[in-house]
């Protein structure tokens, strides 16, 4: 039985521990990172599922990976490379289509040809997300202050928060306020009258959570298109070269060349509590590793209710932590392709549809045709079935980055949206194929050449994601991103700025604030912290 | 006591201007009018029908039964009100009722709630669990409530706020939030945005519970209860009530009318005017300052305030000319969501409908069941929704039914009953065709249908039946869009955003205008709340 | 893709180096010649033709039509007989310029606007319970400006009729070549000129009836770099480049009055209600804190600059559209937003933002130039504009 001594170790290798391990040994700590499978990246890997063809298997989009960790940690020195997604193109059901383009004046002529108003309106909408996310960024920035302490330094910090609201003035606070508590759809519907569009927006709106587009709380996701921006990112959507396993490898590297220590095939099967104290980790093998800081990287639900004994831990937290909401709602299916979808919508010989289509195989394609679509898709998921129809975000990442496939050939990454967790009986390999069949079905109305182009089709449920990522109810986002459990709820109340009430033990997850995406800020602000705090 | 179908004795015109012209003889505009009387200001409430009270009226609808024609719920009836304006003095009886609702389960069983919310005999009978959690639930929730009490009573700071008063609330209502105690606080900012469905999974078992707790997540919403916010919905139905009693546990005897007109005889008795049958056609701006309205008679009466207690639409975007109002505020008024989702079934009765005990209730008042609340289960509910969200009524729709008579056998004649029923949804906008008659009749029918399998031989025992559309609520009780709030109750138009930003202190961009009407803060459900907070802010701006 | 104009089939070919820009989703000529210079003194000396047809134009029509405007703009449209043009900003609530253009009165109940960014939805925003009709005609309607001193006498041969006594901001309709045309004495030069609409399927015909006309009189289809060299001179602003619509600002401070823009004429408080209004009251009670002026970069003083590294004086013959601060004494005191080097006026000339106090006519300043690498102070004075203004623009 080994018993090495570490600074830090960090329990779960997906890309927040990465980041969370590359922060402290840059700070010159001993760091072991412990990974469950044989490869780094969580939920953000790429894998050759097919001969020839690598697929981001679960996440897929690179959105908000914060520019100062590909700064601070010199990613691109460590292979990363982030390329830009150029549009997105919603498929309508009368056969026409919405594109959105890089371009602002391709998109306003394009949005022109649906509703002069809303070509209109739709600049001075780009002007206030602009506005509010200049509101939330230093909110994501910031560690959340518990609103119910009396301590100086949450009192200070609620002073702080406070502050930074009153700063923004009323129209931009009323905005915000709106746009934390509206529904995608009345949030949209207050600008648009052009449905496929608001339809496209707000679809964007329910990913991550367990909400229709016209639930209130689904507004405030609308945002994410335009934190990019503001970072200095033109474009918020990226895709990375060789796939968001190629994010995961690049922070490991910079990780290992700060000097933390990666073991890969190392489950770790409990947190060694001594004297009220995490002391170390034991592996599932018996092996044991002492560090007087342990981290974990695992979402709330493994972290608190998995690695530790209940005794360890506060009942008041253990019930928060059993409130916390995973609900995943979200599957994927990864297809390798032998030809290039033709979406009737962009088809035509002439040169202008050709360059269009060109473009389009660059950017993604969103399956929300109407906003009912995409409210229907999320009738079946609340009665606990799974979208007949469901809403898709299709990208071809072997457009942007050849390597992903054989030459002339391609793959397919088609997040989809509502599979639940809670299947009514449960997720069986029929019922996979059968939710399989339902994406390609509603791919094929609008690309019906996609059928007889499959070469091989992988399908992923929320309970496969579970499976082999670990992620409780196969939530890509360790956790509902619902205005209860964001800020200073995410994971618990008081608990939301990286300790736990085990001394010693730390959580660096996308379960913690601000979560959510490729985006490595809890990662980062975690291990900012312990430094500050060990 | 007056009586509320013959007009009041019209005022001759004088020179002198009143000080305050309120528009609309709702409960708010009402309250607003006593508290502006009391205080010495020279008022007249101009309403537009024949009757006072707004939405909030008791009307003969059949010969010799009368019943509270739209809205059954006055919901909270602030005992500071009835004190304040001296309401008891002026008639009002409010009755405390044992009297049972039950709510029947998918499975067929029953749960009674009387007073104090589900009788624990009866909720044992679903769930033993559920029973001995309740309590720990109800004294949670009505903490919470607590706060929101607080919250309601006065203007809402808003969080941009600078003045001193402003602060001063704020600070004021610091305290209270920290008084809550670090657990509800954190109860309290999470239930606020969390849905109604997991703010009762978190807690309940019993689906017949879940569903019949349900209805005050979802009232007056078009939304079903898994919608996030709708536990903030639930919260403000239960402010100033039992929590989980289903419908107020004190009604004013001789209907919600009777709390119009108490409060009508108390703003008299303090000297304001009440004229009826006096539909204001458009406010008077002169200068940019409002100085009185224009009646559709042409008839002009002169103010130095005007307190609309009508909509935000039909106060801003119609009274006023819009043209002349700045386009953000147009804009912002014409934003506010209505999106009436409910309608309303009269029916007189041959007898009393045979409505059988909860299961369990053991009770004194077990028999006596004064109403029933079909929503057996959460999905049922959102089902429900979902309908009314492609724009249908619901197949299987959520009713309220209330036997007033119950309680107070005197609004029908001897032995005789009137049921009352809140139907939901029922969306004003329909995909396809219009409110009409057949609609309205049709809508009738699946009412009837759908009581009819928990309650038989009630269809049999109709003598009249009176059914209220969105369209028909509109237009009767100028409720836009059917929406009995004068705008949903959701968090984007609560507090500080409501109606608009602009005028969430009663005062709107046009100097001399102030709102009044429920589509202000706190909203609807609680009686003459606004109407209370908008007269300080006239006295206020008087005093200035 | 981008958008081609109503005459791109004949400006395309003319355009020698390709020299395109965008101008509102178009492709628009910068020159057509390899230089601009001739395209410039076409302006000034004979007839110059432009393509400004990407300018948003819309049709207000119906009995509200006057009230909506009057409502939207500044300037008292109620008070403008049919006939007429006037040139206007419009502003936000705060009484910040959102636009500026032209609105026309075609007849009683139709008029049209012309703005620099899209207006569609702002006009459509102030509309509520009006009885009007808002119709987008930027697409359907093509647009020449006809420029320069003989601007009238080749319209003239155009439409066989005398247009002597079409006074300045006014318009009139007319057939060229059988093809109907409205025709304003309007123009983004300072010169005397007109501005042709017409349907846009029959554009060409009239550009090369234009042509045809003009050829006699050197007429010389022309670009943005000679346009943006006359504006200059005319002291005419550009939204976007000389101050930023309200609706684009991201900071009120980037945002500018009418009275701070020099357009304090534009604003009549005695009329209805119009948006800004209250605001706009205010600021003409209290005062204006900015002043956007003319700046006159002073020769000798430059030329000593250049000298110093034994060099002549660089001089931007192509108009310049960046921020340039301007000092007084050891403060910065303003900026200026355009600039260029005056053909004509033998001038460095400049439009530039003042605070009132540094406004008046005669201030030195000194504006910044960069001499061979180096941060240098030219000394400038404050001067009215239009820099350049000729009696044959009104007469």
């Amino acid at each position: 039985m080994t018993r090495a001594h570490y600074d830090a170790i960090i329990v779960g290798g997906g890309h927040n521990g990465l980041v969370a391990a590359a922060y402290l040994a840059r700070a010159g700590r001993k760091v072991l990172v412990l990974e469950r499978r044989e490869l780094v990246g969580g939920a953000a890997v790429s894998e050759q599922i097919f001969p020839g063809f690598t697929f981001s298997v679960y996440s897929y989009v690179v959105s908000l990976l914060r520019p100062e960790i590909i700064r601070d940690l010199d990613l691109p020195g460590h292979g990363l490379h982030i390329l830009p997604l150029e549009s997105t193109v919603t498929p309508m059901f009368n056969g026409d289509y919405l594109a959105g383009w890089s371009d602002h004046d391709l998109s306003r002529g394009e949005l022109y040809r649906h509703s002069p108003r809303d070509a209109d309106a739709y600049e001075e909408y780009g002007r206030l997300m602009h506005h509010m996310a200049q509101a939330v960024r230093p909110i994501l920035a910031m560690l959340p202050p518990d609103p119910t302490s009396l301590s100086p330094r949450d009192l200070m910090g609620m002073l702080k928060f406070g502050k930074h609201m009153r700063g923004l003035g009323a129209e931009h606070f009323h905005a915000l306020h709106k746009l934390m508590t509206m529904s995608a759809a009345d949030f949209l519907d207050e600008w648009f009258e052009t449905d496929v569009l608001k339809a496209t927006k707000s679809a964007s709106g329910v990913i991550g959570t367990f909400l229709g587009p016209r639930s209130p709380g689904t507004a405030y996701v609308l945002l994410h298109h335009y934190m990019g921006e503001i970072d200095g990112v033109f474009r918020a959507w990226g895709f990375a070269k060789g796939g968001t396993g190629g994010v995961s490898e690049a922070i490991a590297g910079a990780a290992r060349g700060f000097g933390a220590e990666i073991r890969l095939n190392a489950p770790v099967a409990q947190v060694i509590v001594k004297n009220g104290r995490a002391t170390g980790v034991a592996l599932e093998n018996g092996d044991e590793f002492e560090a007087p800081v342990v981290v974990s990287g695992l979402d709330p639900a493994r972290s608190f209710l998995q690695l530790v004994e209940p005794k360890e831990l506060p009942g008041e937290f253990t019930a928060a932590i059993r409130r916390y909401k995973f609900r995943g709602s979200s599957g994927k299916v990864n297809l390798a392709l032998s030809e290039l979808p033709n979406f009737t919508c962009l088809a035509g010989d002439d040169s202008r549809r050709t360059v269009l289509r060109e473009a389009a195989w660059r950017g993604a394609f969103s399956i929300s045709p109407s906003l009912d679509y995409v409210e229907r898709a999320y009738d079946d998921a609340k009665y606990g079935e799974f979208s007949r129809e469901p809403y898709m975000d299709i990208i071809i990442p072997s457009m942007i980055d050849p390597g992903m496939a054989p030459p002339g050939q391609h793959v397919m990454s088609i997040f989809v949206q509502y599979a639940p967790y809670n299947l009514t009986g449960g997720w069986t390999d029929a019922r996979r194929e059968a939710f399989g069949d339902a994406v390609i079905n509603a791919i094929a109305r609008f690309a019906p050449n996609i059928k007889s182009s499959i070469l091989h089709r992988q399908v992923i449920t929320p309970a496969d994601i579970e499976r082999v990522t670990g992620l409780t109810e196969g939530n890509i986002f360790q956790g509902e991103l619902a205005l209860h459990q964001l800020f200073f709820f995410r994971p618990a109340p008081a608990w939301a700025r990286y300790a736990t009430p085990l001394d010693g033990y730390w959580q660096c997850g996308s379960g913690t604030h601000p979560g959510g995406g490729i985006m490595g800020a809890s990662g980062r602000l975690a291990a900012l912290e312990i430094l500050r705090r060990t | 006591m007056n009586d509320p179908l013959i007009p009041a004795p019209t005022t001759p015109r004088t020179q002198a201007p009143y000080d305050a012209v309120i528009i609309g003889a709702g409960l708010n505009g009402l309250t607003a009018a006593a508290y502006l009387a009391r205080a010495g200001a020279r008022v007249v409430v101009l309403e537009r029908r024949a009757t006072i009270g707004g939405s909030t009226t008791t009307e003969e609808f059949a010969p010799g039964f009368r019943a509270d024609t739209c809205r059954h719920d006055a919901g909270w009836i602030s005992p500071h009100l009835v004190r304040e304006l001296d309401l008891e003095q002026h008639g009002l009886k409010l009755l405390a009722t044992g009297a049972r609702v039950v709510a029947p389960g998918a499975d067929g069983g029953r749960l009674a709630f009387g007073a104090q919310g589900p009788v624990t005999e009866s909720l044992r009978h679903h769930s033993p669990r559920d029973a001995a959690r309740f309590p720990v639930f109800a004294a949670r929730i009505a903490a919470l409530c607590g706060f929101l009490e607080q919250l309601y009573a006065k203007p809402v700071p808003s969080p941009d706020a600078s003045s001193r008063a402003d602060l001063t609330t704020a600070a004021q209502l610091g305290l209270r939030f920290r008084g809550l105690g670090r657990r509800n606080m954190v109860e309290l900012l999470r239930a606020l945005p969390m849905s109604v469905a997991e703010l009762l999974d978190d807690e309940f078992e019993s689906p017949v519970l879940k569903g019949a707790l349900a209805t005050r997540g979802v009232l007056h919403l078009c939304q079903g209860p898994r919608a996030a916010a709708t536990a903030f919905n639930f919260l403000h139905h239960q402010v100033g009530q039992h929590v989980g009693a289903i419908g107020a546990s004190t009604v004013p005897l001789g209907g919600l009318g009777s709390l119009a007109q108490a409060i009508a005889d108390s703003a008299r008795a303090a000297g304001a005017e009440i004229r009826l049958d006096s539909p204001v056609a458009r406010v008077l701006v002169l200068a940019g300052q409002a100085v009185g309205v224009v009646l559709e008679s042409g008839e002009e009466i002169a103010a130095r305030r005007v307190v609309s207690g009508v909509s935000p639409r039909h106060t801003f975007l119609e009274l006023c000319d819009p043209s002349r109002l700045a386009p953000e505020f147009v804009r912002a008024v014409d934003n506010v969501r209505y999106r009436g989702a409910w309608a309303k079934v009269n029916l007189a009765l041959d007898q009393l409908p045979a409505l059988s005990a909860g299961d369990g209730d053991t009770g004194a008042d077990s028999s006596r069941v004064r109403g029933i609340v079909v929503a057996p289960e959460m999905d049922y509910l959102e089902r429900a929704y979902d309908d009314a969200k492609y724009g249908r009524v619901s197949a299987n729709p959520w009713l309220d039914a209330r036997i007033p008579t119950v309680d107070d056998p005197a609004l029908a004649p001897n032995g005789k009953h009137v049921m009352s029923i809140h139907v939901q949804y029922s969306p004003y906008r329909l995909r396809e065709g219009a409110w009409d008659s057949p609609a309205r009749e049709a809508l009738g029918d699946l009412v009837m249908a759908t009581l009819e399998r928990h309650v038989p031989g009630l269809t049999e025992s109709v003598l009249h039946r009176q059914v209220l559309t969105p369209l028909d609520l509109e237009q009767t009780y100028a409720l836009p869009e059917g929406h009995a709030y004068d705008g949903e109750m959701m968090l984007d138009q609560a507090l500080f955003m409501r109606p608009v930003p602009a005028c969430s202190h009663y005062r709107s961009p046009v100097p001399g205008l102030y709102v009044c009407g429920s589509g202000a803060h706190p909203g609807g459900a609680i009686a003459g709340g606004v109407g209370a907070n908008a007269a300080r802010a006239v006295l206020a701006d008087r005093k200035g | 893709m981008l958008k081609q104009t109503p005459f791109h089939a004949r400006t395309a070919p003319l355009c020698l180096g390709q020299n395109w820009r965008r101008w509102a989703g178009h492709f628009a000529a910068s020159s057509y010649d390899l230089v601009h210079e001739r395209e410039y003194h076409a302006i000034r000396n004979s007839a110059a033709l432009l393509d400004v047809s990407p300018l948003y134009k819309y049709i207000v029509s119906g009995p509200d039509a006057a009230r909506l405007l009057d409502r939207v703009v500044t300037r008292d449209v109620m008070a403008m007989a049919p006939g007429r043009v006037a040139y206007t900003t419009w502003c936000d609530s705060a009484g910040k310029v959102i636009d500026d253009g032209t609105v026309a009165r075609l007849d009683d109940e139709r008029f049209r606007l012309t703005s620099a960014d899209p207006s569609f939805r702002w006009l459509h925003e102030n509309a509520h319970s009006l009885r009007v009709a808002i119709e987008d005609v930027s697409d359907s309607t093509a647009a020449l400006a006809l420029q320069g001193p003989l601007a009238r006498t080749i319209l003239e041969h155009l439409i066989e009729r005398p247009l002597a006594d079409l006074g300045y901001f006014r318009l009139t309709t007319a057939t060229a070549r059988g093809v109907p045309v409205t025709i304003s004495r309007t123009g983004f030069t300072g010169d005397l000129g007109y501005e042709i609409f017409v349907d846009a399927a029959h554009a060409l015909p009239v550009w090369d009836a234009l042509i045809d006309a003009g050829t006699p009189y050197r007429i010389t289809p022309t670009g943005m770099l000679a346009l943006d060299l006359a504006r200059i001179e005319a002291g005419l602003m550009l939204a976007d480049v000389d101050y930023v619509s309200a609706h684009k600002a991201l900071i009120p401070a980037q945002t500018s009055s009418p009275y701070e823009l020099n357009l304090g004429w534009t604003v009549k408080l005695n009329k209805d209600f119009f948006v800004g209004r209250d605001a706009l009251a205010a600021e003409n009670e209290s005062g204006t804190a900015w002043r956007f002026v003319g700046i006159n970069v002073e020769w000798e003083p430059l030329e000593r600059l250049y000298a110093a590294v034994n060099l002549p004086p660089r001089l931007p013959t192509v108009a310049w559209r960046t921020s340039v601060p301007l000092y007084r004494g050891a403060d910065q005191v303003g900026y200026a937003t355009s600039g260029c080097w005056s053909p004509l006026l033998k001038q460095y000339i400049a439009l530039a933002h003042l605070p009132a106090d540094h406004a008046s006519v005669g201030t030195p300043v000194e504006m910044e130039v960069t001499v061979e690498h180096h941060r240098k102070r030219a000394p400038a004075r404050v001067t009215s504009t239009p820099f350049f203004n000729p009696a044959r623009k009104r007469t």
